[in-house]
């Protein structure tokens, strides 16, 4: 168990490809980190330059103490867990999970005894002699756990571990790892485009867009205070709504409504809106033409236009396509972001309802 | 519910006309299989040319080795008499037929060593530079495209007695080289331009197969064992073993049989005492010295030795050869 340190850690690929730049992370010890962003945005490299199977061009990568960038895979006293699980088709499910420490000269005694453990707790005990063909999706999945957990790494590195599993079992998997890393405390560094999975399992959030941290921070933080257009419409699902707004006079209008007062230079604005923080009103409000409706069971998702913008509503209504609804939402919980950066605007909005 | 009656009795047998007449049009108990054909008979239809083929060209020509090697021929086709055993007895007894025998094993076991183990090497080394590379590849196979029919003759040139590179070398070193007269000289050029020739091919099925081992599970041994020679001894070979062993048997059946034509080559025409195989002896007795009798004796052996040593590869090395 350890600290994992990131400074500066930039990479580019032989050719010229600029893949991840300028990353600093402190990971303390047996924080549970998820690097989420969207694909290609450089995640897995990253991922792979603390496991060493990418080598690191800038900056510099600490795990504990030590300085890893010049070290083997080997040396770094990390365990993996690939998406397609790489176990070895060869070997049997034991033999799998003992490799690595057969490798570091670990007394047999203990071999088996940590072998058995990790079976007990992943219940793959009625497996230990099978090969890796033999089993299901689900089970090599944790199969390819047990041979991080057996080698008491420093930290574990998870590449979309969960991402070859069908929807039903990517959830109870999500839990088991979270569940099982609690339980051990090792220091994690998880990868995954599935920003949900990113919500559930993270201590903090890393979001990367283009080789670039957008924001670190807890999952709510991120979620309540996204850093930028990017993390707001990435994070949360239905995903934000961003609108073109502007400033007038100290006012945000949206299509020629008011919406609240704002202390913000006039000009425009980016107006962030999560149809979840939003509702219905009988009079008032902004009108919003409803298009097409997603249905969700404990809520449906209404999607619609305001203006000639579009823009989704979480509501438990009966409303159907072409009916013209109004809808309104707390001040507290608009946001607010530069029309030309996309970067968050702190302002205190100081009007507390909707045009009216 | 609805209230379709069941039926009173379960289904019949069908009869033994429905059965035949089921068969003929090649109906089977499972519809699935059946394929396109309509017809029981067309697959046959189909596959006639090709069983011709083997019989008119193995089958037969088997059969008749077999007939005429319980007699001994008259050397002018005149006629031929029924000897029993005696040609097998003659070959098996014959030290000059051991002696065959016992390089024909040699040869064989350097010659797939050192090609098998070459191939790889090679290969392994390829790997590292080209991974992913795809016009490196395509490049060194093109190089084999071009080379196995042009092998034979350079290496030939290479031995040469007045003007060969490996003769002067050789003599460099103060050995003079006597290719085709020095019985040790002309197995080392054998076995050179055998395993030379054989290379190539190894390297190629060892190069796609070492690609064909996933990434991830290279990565994930680089994670686990800190040593190079680990991870290709406990992974990598592992997962090249069908590989290895497709080859080991083109490899066996390549030094019997393939390296005739370099044999006939170096040996042709030469004063006696070389070495040989037993294919090239089969070949020498036969149509050289006119033991039609004899030298079919000697190729039915040569086939059962073949026939065992294909069971033998297959019932014990093929079970601990690892299928993906
Ligand atoms: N070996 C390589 N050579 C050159 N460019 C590469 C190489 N590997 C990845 N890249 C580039 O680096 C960028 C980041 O790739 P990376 O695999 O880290 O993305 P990712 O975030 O993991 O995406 P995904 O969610 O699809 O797995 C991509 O633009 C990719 O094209
Ligand atoms: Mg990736």
């Amino acid at each position: 168990m350890a600290e994992l340190t990131l400074n500066a850690v930039g990479k580019t690929y032989s050719g010229g490809v600029k893949a991840v730049s300028g990353v600093d992370i402190q990971i303390s010890d047996g924080e549970f980190i998820v690097l989420v962003g969207p694909s290609g945005c450089g995640k897995s490299t990253l991922l792979r330059m603390v496991a060493g199977l990418e080598t690191v061009t800038d900056g510099e990568i600490h795990i504990g103490s030590r300085l890893v960038n010049q070290l083997d895979p080997a040396e770094r006293d990390i365990a993996m867990v690939f998406q397609n699980y790489a176990l070895y088709p060869h070997m049997t499910v034991r033999d799998n999970m003992a490799y690595g420490l057969k490798n570091r000269r670990t007394p047999k005694a203990e071999i088996e005894t940590r072998v058995a453990e990790a079976a007990r707790m992943l219940e793959l005990g009625q497996y230990l002699d099978r090969k890796p063909r033999a089993l299901s999706g689900g089970q090599r999945q944790r199969v390819a756990m047990g041979r991080a957990i057996v080698r008491q790494p420093a930290a574990f590195l998870f590449d979309e571990p969960l991402s070859n599993l069908d929807a039903k079992l990517r959830v109870s998997m999500r839990m088991e790892i979270r569940k099982l890393q609690q339980r051990l405390g090792t220091t994690s560094l998880y990868v995954t485009h599935d920003q949900l999975e990113a919500m559930t399992l993270a201590d903090r959030l890393v979001v990367l867009n283009g080789g670039r941290v957008e924001q670190i921070g807890a999952p709510l933080e991120v979620y309540r205070k996204p850093a930028s257009t990017f993390v707001a419409a990435f994070i949360g699902s239905p995903a934000m709504s961003l609108l073109d707004a502007t400033v007038e006079g100290g006012r945000l209008m949206l299509e020629g409504h008011v919406l609240a007062e704002v202390d913000h230079k006039a000009g425009p604005v980016t107006l962030g809106l999560r149809a979840e923080d939003l509702r219905l009103v009988a009079r008032g409000g902004v009108p919003m033409r409803v298009e097409y409706i997603e249905e969700l069971g404990a809520h449906r998702v209404v999607h619609g236009m305001v203006g000639d913008q579009s823009l989704a509503v979480v509501d438990q209504g009966a409303e159907a396509p072409g009916d013209l609804i109004h809808i309104a939402a707390d001040p507290a919980r608009l946001h607010l972001f530069d029309a030309a950066t996309g970067q968050r605007i702190d302002v205190r909005s100081r009007v507390g309802e909707f045009a009216r | 519910m609805t209230d379709t009656p069941l039926s009173a009795q379960g289904p019949t047998a069908p009869s033994f006309l429905h059965r035949l007449r089921d068969w003929w049009s090649g109906e089977t108990a499972n519809p699935v299989k059946r394929v396109q054909f309509g017809h029981g008979l067309t697959p046959w239809l189909f596959v006639l040319p090709q069983l011709a083929v083997v019989v008119i060209f193995f089958y037969w020509p088997s059969a008749q080795a077999v007939t005429s090697s319980f007699y001994i021929e008259d050397p002018f086709g005149f006629g031929s008499t029924f000897v029993g055993m005696e040609n097998y007895a003659d070959a098996l007894g014959s030290k000059e037929y051991l002696s065959t025998a016992w390089f024909t094993a040699f040869f064989c076991v350097v010659v797939t060593a050192l090609a098998l183990g070459i191939g790889l090497l090679l290969a392994v080394k390829a790997d590292k530079v080209i991974r992913g590379a795809e016009s490196y590849k395509t490049l060194l196979i093109s190089v084999y495209a071009i080379a196995p029919p042009v092998a034979g003759l350079i290496g030939m040139m290479f031995f040469d007695m007045h003007m060969g590179p490996f003769t002067r070398l050789f003599a460099f070193f103060g050995h003079e080289l006597r290719v085709g007269v020095d019985y040790w000289d002309t197995t080392i050029a054998l076995i050179t331009i055998s395993v030379w020739k054989q290379i190539p091919y190894n390297f190629i099925f060892f190069l796609s197969g070492l690609q064909s081992v996933p990434v991830s599970v290279r990565e994930a041994a680089l994670i686990d064992a800190r040593s190079g020679w680990r991870r290709f001894k406990d992974v990598t070979l592992p997962l090249l073993a069908p590989t290895a062993f497709f080859l080991l048997i083109i490899n066996i059946t390549y030094t019997m049989f393939d390296t005739f034509p370099i044999i006939d080559v170096i040996v042709k025409d030469k004063p006696a005492n070389n070495p040989m195989t037993l294919v090239y002896k089969v070949y020498l007795d036969g149509f050289k010295g006119n033991d039609i009798g004899g030298s079919s004796a000697q190729s039915v052996i040569l086939m059962v030795v073949v026939a065992a040593l294909t069971v033998l590869q297959f019932r014990f090395l093929e079970r601990r050869v690892h299928y993906g």
